[in-house]
């Protein structure tokens, strides 16, 4: 059933859409240029690919190019899964956002901001996810020290009551 | 049977905190008053948690020692029980809720993560919540038993009740002086 979907996909997106094969789990998977992902997953969406259960990113380094944006996609009406693997260069580590297909797609996008430093065009919150703003570094990239610690964060730079604003001791 | 704290050498005291005779019998009774009327605030930010809930409920029974009834409010407590993993995002969180407890207070790190950072050693994980606020029981184990706590917590019952406890901890503004020095 997902070797169909990627096959109608190659078909109908040549050249945007190739190297498509058979995945360890049975899922049938394809690489897409980066700038035609949005086009692609728009094109899904409305086959059925309702849900982007999860979109992480992955970082082989020494390899050209250097990270790999991976979109495991499915299918509530046909009980299909697929995945999508986009290369992006390190030089050039913006991909397009597709949290405009799926809105669920936003705090992944978010994580991958945060653990590899790829930025998304087109966010609606370009934040990072799990660290804190003033954390240097992105740390699941292969190339951040394994011991590498950071300071221990000051008061200040604590989260702050958002209804009655910042506390008597951030004010000194 | 005794054990180390009660063989350990007498240490000098200083001598602002030297009590005459009947500061000693307050002091006493303070002590015995507070080790028995322990109010916890637990700050349960991780698995630890489990163990934390068996150890207050009634098998364990935490209330034979006075420390049964948590108060999720940070000026009613006694005792700061940090039970799980401190990551750095989380820390001036616990540094705030320390600042916010009223004296006399005391810390209890509950099990291995909050004493040492347990085997999180990595880039998002304080490395003991002794960075963050003076802890004063360590309670290893991932998780401790509930035993191993309640250990912890008849620890912290004789550290009190060695303490010498005020009336009045702190120092009325008229009789502290002038500000210049």
């Amino acid at each position: 059933m997902s070797k169909a979907v990627i096959d109608a996909l190659v078909a109908r997106f040549p050249g945007a859409v190739h190297d498509a094969y058979q995945g360890v789990g049975g899922d049938a998977a394809a690489f897409v240029e980066k700038g035609s992902i949005v086009e692609v997953a728009t094109s899904l969406k409305a086959d059925g690919f309702d849900l982007a259960p999860y979109i992480t990113a992955v970082d082989y380094l020494g390899q050209e190019p250097r990270f790999e944006v991976v979109y495991n996609l499915y299918s509530t009406r046909l009980n299909t899964r697929i995945r999508l693997r986009v290369k992006v260069a390190e030089s050039d580590p913006v991909v397009p956002s597709v949290t405009g297909v799926w809105r669920g797609a936003d705090w992944f996008e978010r994580y991958c901001l945060d653990m590899y430093g790829l930025t998304f065009t087109g966010h609606p919150d370009p934040r990072r996810l799990f660290m804190y703003e003033s954390f240097v570094g992105h740390p699941l990239r292969k190339d951040y020290p394994l011991r590498g610690r950071q300071p221990i964060l000051g008061e200040c730079e604590g989260p702050q009551d958002s209804i009655r604003g910042p506390g008597p001791a951030t004010r000194s | 049977m005794d054990s180390d704290l009660d063989t350990l050498p007498v240490i000098a005291t200083r001598r602002e905190e030297a009590l005459t005779g009947l500061q000693k019998v307050v002091s006493n009774t303070l002590g015995w008053g507070r080790k028995w009327s322990i109010f916890p605030y637990p700050f349960v930010t991780a698995c630890c948690g489990m163990e934390y809930m068996a150890m207050s409920m009634n098998r364990y029974d935490l209330d034979r020692f006075g420390a049964a009834f948590p108060r999720f409010s940070p000026r009613q407590a006694d005792l700061l029980l940090i039970v799980g993993t401190i990551n750095i995002k989380q820390a001036p969180v616990l540094r705030r809720i320390y600042d916010q407890m009223a004296d006399p207070k005391w810390v209890l790190a509950f099990g291995a993560c909050a004493s040492s950072g347990g085997f999180y050693d990595n880039y998002a994980v304080v490395q003991g919540a002794d960075r963050i606020v003076p802890v004063d029981v360590y309670v290893p184990g991932c998780p401790p038993r509930p035993e191993q706590v309640i250990d912890g917590i008849m620890m912290l019952q004789k550290k009190i009740q060695n303490q010498p406890q005020k009336l009045m901890d702190w120092q009325p503004a008229a009789a502290a002086g002038p500000a210049e020095r």
